[in-house]
């Protein structure tokens, strides 16, 4: 059985004016459509990347699967448990140290005022649990040392931020990490410690991880599948190497044109047409098809559903 | 071989602080010649916005410059004050930043940002800047540009406003674009679409660009000269392929082997151990020797190697490591 | 593991604080320091009167009234008494007077800074970390009652406050008054200021990792907002101070606030004013320039305290 199993996950915005400029402008409310109708699963012990560029709902989605967003319709079942319609508070309380996040700005995700030692263990020790010599062990596992349990974040560098934000996610002994751009604020050369790191705890531990990023070097080194967002839609998922190989939705050919290539000397890529619609009016039948270059009729009307291809899912009327 | 556009000779730059002074800029030197876009890649603190600042007068006191050259078209600038400096900025030098809305006046209609800057730079008239702002938002792409100019900042998505920029960097003719971090804050869709642009007018004009990046992927897509900083020096320059592909500095190399390659699969990353040193406690002699594989004794201590011509600032450069 | 180890030990909190930014800030402020000094001489004055002053001017055994009108530094005309400062017309050391009144005045001071402390913070982490509703009414509460000068609500405060209690404990009661009244003048302030910071901080990624491990939104507005919250409030904390002692003064002034039986630095300026005409100007300048030394340098450390804790304030 899947761990995580996401079906027909939707999530809107109110992103109305007031009330009172409302009634005087007379126009009625908005909404911004950040996910619209997302499926799928994430396999125990295996890594599902969420890609997708600003606006596609990558961080919604994660903010969803660890329930610190309610869906607007849909369902995100963890271990076949609802976050958000289970009412057994033992329940919730369980699944809940069963999952873990780790953000992307290592500088805000921990707080300035406490010391590292209680930043690690503040999972362990809200439930009241035993945390003797826990933030001491868990920061060794991390790469750092005992001593730096009793000091400040602001002592430590980017990198370091993020293996004290990865032991903290790591006190619970969690099954699901949500990392929300574990990399995308540090350094390549961290970043690489970082990854590295991340895979040597996911064989460790046995995690599964849910990574949402929009650098496609990333995922492709570290998922076992990818799922492509655009403008809140799911619109292709696949394996590395399918997706990398031969990618089936238009959009994912785009994206995968335009990202620049450490061996791309003098490039002359032709670069993508136009850029990512409003999410407020997103366009009818298909939100990829203004700048796709083989829509047809069909595209503008009907919106596509996901269909299967091979091993490959695509949410596209003429991809074949 | 003309002048090159810009010559940065034995650049330094510090900064006077409680613990002593630092200096983010350390013995910089390279060329930028006509028509070249020079890559300036290194993570963050090793230097990289600083000497961009420095060539513009932009360093925020205390922050200055203590030794070093910086000649434009055969004039020397780094000695120029407050009011010729900021003649030359704009005519001669344009800029591209990170955050396009910080480069954008938010009161005033584009296309009078742009008449504005032409009148002050250029002799020409009013109706003749009224139509080369109309002329320049059309050569950076913005669709119908003749009702464009009207339009406020804000009316403009981020890609459009940083298209902006550039052409209000490009508008007064200068003969050297300074873009710092010009698609950090981008898609990558729209990323690949700036780029084209940069390197088309690059190459259109005779525009010298400096682009400032921590992305080894723009650099190589993007650059043709690369020069690659850690803590405040120059660790290596050259053209691109060359570095990229066949690194010398062992910094180089380890930069590009962490980046993840389709080629590499699931294997593990290579990984520079530790960190940049902070810029109060650059170690003595190669500021690298601390993470480097490599380091003897000789580089544990002064002088500091420096990179000389086609050899990197290493006292044992790599031979024959190749990356990609 | 990966990182070559620099294994250091954490720093004590002695250290940390001689090492800090605010320390080295303070040492290279003149002013900071002088302010500082000033503050801490006047309240140990005042916390130490009873060692310090010569007589205890409200027990009246030791009063000779012969002693009154005495000029400062020169001997009584009858008894040949000598008093620092003089004596006001029932013969009282006008030092002595100073050292107690100054006791009142901070503590009315500091009390009031506290109440008003206590509730703009809870009000203003509720507000902003709440939202909604709750929000708009305690900031609509606010914004209306800084349309009033504080002092007016304090002085509307005080009558309620008076007419509510009976007559008998009306001068015990004064001071606990007087503290409600300034209290709850002041808060608006505080709630703003938290409410400001509130925003900011809750949208940051601790306190999401906070709420995503289940802690109730008390815990984390407690454990986890407010002490990122505080800097900010410790330098009104500092500037309220200044404004409480003089709005007590203020209040005193007007005959409203501390009864002549307990006298603070504004009853005795009330007291010295009425003497002036007559010759007698050491019972109203001394209390005047202990007063203003006081809330100045109170004042200048809040300033400092500001710029040093927030550099784009300057």
């Amino acid at each position: 059985m899947a761990l995580v199993r996401v079906r027909k996950l939707s999530r809107l915005f109110d992103v109305s004016k007031p009330w009172l400029n409302r009634v005087i402008e007379r126009r009625s409310k908005a909404f911004l459509t950040a996910v619209s109708e997302v499926d799928f699963d994430v396999e125990a012990r295996s890594t599902y990347a969420l890609v997708g560029e600003s606006g596609s709902g990558k961080s919604t989605i994660g903010k969803m699967l660890v329930g610190l967003l309610k869906p607007t319709s849909g369902v995100v079942e963890i271990e076949g448990v609802d976050l958000a319609s289970e009412t057994d508070a033992a329940k919730i309380d369980a699944i809940r140290s069963d999952i873990q996040m780790i953000f992307q700005d290592p500088y805000a995700s921990l707080n300035p005022r406490w010391r590292v030692r209680d930043i690690i263990v503040e999972p362990v020790a809200s439930r009241g649990g035993n945390t003797d010599g826990l933030a001491e062990k868990l920061l060794e596992q991390v790469g750092l040392s005992k001593q730096d349990a009793g000091k400040f974040p602001h002592e430590f560098s980017g990198g370091q931020r993020q293996r004290i934000c990865i032991a903290r996610a790591l006190a619970s002994e969690p099954n699901l990490i949500v990392c929300d751009e574990p990399t995308s604020a540090l350094d390549v050369s961290v970043q690489a410690q970082v990854l590295n790191l991340m895979s040597d705890l996911k064989d460790d531990f046995g995690l599964t991880y849910v990574l949402i990023s929009h650098d496609l070097t990333v995922v492709r080194h570290m998922a076992d599948k990818i799922g492509v967002l655009y403008l809140g839609r799911l619109v292709e998922e696949a394996a590395p190497d399918a997706l990398f190989d031969t990618p089936k939705h238009p959009y994912t050919q785009m994206l995968l044109e335009a990202a620049p290539q450490m061996d791309g000397f003098g490039r002359e890529v032709q670069p993508p047409e136009g850029e990512i619609p409003d999410p407020i009016n997103p366009p009818p039948g298909c939100a990829f098809h203004p700048r796709c270059p083989i829509a047809q009729d069909i595209c503008r009307k009907e919106r596509p559903e996901m269909r299967k291809l091979g091993e490959t899912r695509v949410a596209c009327h003429m991809a074949e | 071989m003309t002048h090159p556009v810009l010559s940065i000779r034995d650049l330094s730059v510090e900064i006077p602080t409680r613990h002593g002074v630092v200096r983010p800029v350390d013995g910089v030197s390279y060329d930028i010649a006509a028509g070249e876009i020079l890559g300036v890649v290194g993570e963050s603190g090793a230097g990289k916005s600083m000497a961009g600042n420095a060539v513009i007068g932009l360093l925020t006191p205390p922050a200055h410059i203590s030794t070093g050259e910086i000649w434009l078209n055969g004039q020397r600038i780094d000695q120029l004050t407050g009011d010729a400096m900021r003649r030359l900025r704009g005519k001669e030098i344009g800029m591209v930043f990170q955050d396009p809305l910080t480069s954008l006046n938010p009161l005033l209609r584009i296309g009078d940002q742009l008449t504005e800057t032409m009148l002050t730079h250029l002799p020409i008239s009013r109706s003749e800047a009224e139509k080369r702002a109309v002329a320049a938002l059309d050569e950076v792409g913005i669709p119908g540009a003749a009702e464009r100019v009207n339009s406020y900042p804000h009316e403009f998505s981020g890609g459009m406003r940083q298209r902006v920029v550039i052409a209000l960097a490009l508008c007064a003719e200068p003969s050297l674009i300074i873009a710092d971090e010009p698609t950090t804050a981008l898609d990558v869709s729209v990323q690949a679409q700036i780029i084209a642009l940069l390197r088309r007018l690059c190459r259109d004009r005779g525009t010298a660009v400096m682009l400032i990046t921590h992305d080894m992927g723009v650099i190589a897509e993007a650059t043709d000269r690369v020069a690659v900083m850690y803590a405040g020096r120059l660790a290596e320059l050259g053209p691109v392929r060359d570095v990229l592909t066949h690194p010398q500095h062992p910094y180089t190399h380890g930069l590009m082997a962490s980046t993840p390659l389709a080629s590499q699969g699931k294997s593990r990353l290579h990984q520079i151990p530790g960190a940049m040193p902070r810029l109060d406690a650059v170690p003595e002699g190669c500021a690298f020797h601390p993470r480097c594989p490599y380091a003897t004794d000789k580089c544990r201590q002064p002088p500091v190697p420096r990179v000389t011509d086609g050899q990197a600032a290493c006292w044992y450069p790599l031979v024959d490591e190749k990356v990609i | 593991m990966s990182d070559f180890p620099i294994p250091s030990a954490p720093k004590s909190r002695y250290r940390r604080a001689v090492e800090s930014d605010l320390f080295y800030t303070f040492k290279r402020s003149p002013v900071a320091m002088v302010s500082a000094a000033v503050v801490l001489i006047l309240v140990l004055a005042a916390v130490f009167a009873p060692l310090i002053a010569p007589t205890n001017p409200f027990d009246p055994s030791s009063l000779n009234l012969m002693n009154g009108f005495t000029p400062p530094m020169a001997p009584n005309a009858f008894t040949g008494d000598t008093f620092l400062l003089g004596t006001d017309d029932q013969g009282r050391d006008v030092f002595s007077t100073i050292l107690y009144g100054m006791r009142i005045s901070l503590f009315v001071g500091v009390a009031a800074v506290f109440l008003a402390m206590v509730l703009g913070i809870t009000l203003g982490l509720i507000s902003g970390y709440v939202g909604g509703w709750t929000e708009t009414i305690i900031m609509r509460t606010a914004d209306v009652q800084l349309t009033f000068p504080s002092i007016l609500v304090a002085m509307l405060i005080f009558g309620i406050a008076k007419g509510v209690t009976p007559v008998e404990y009306r001068d015990q009661m004064a001071i606990w008054v007087l503290i409600l009244a300034i209290g709850l003048s002041d808060w608006v302030q505080f709630a703003r200021v938290v409410r400001g910071a509130t925003l900011v901080e809750k949208n940051k990624e601790y306190v999401q990792a906070a709420r995503l491990i289940g802690r109730t939104p008390g815990a984390i507005m407690l454990r986890h907002i407010l002490p990122n919250v505080l800097s900010p409030v410790l330098v009104i904390a500092t500037i309220s101070l200044a404004l409480a002692i003089i709005a007590e003064a203020t209040l005193s002034f007007l005959g409203v606030g501390a009864p002549p039986t307990q006298p603070s630095l504004g009853t005795l300026i009330r007291i010295g004013q009425g003497f002036l005409f007559s010759g007698e100007w050491w019972i109203l300048l001394f209390p005047a320039v202990t007063l203003l030394a006081l809330a100045l340098s109170v004042n200048l450390l809040g300033d400092w305290l500001r710029d040093a804790l927030n550099p784009r304030l300057r």
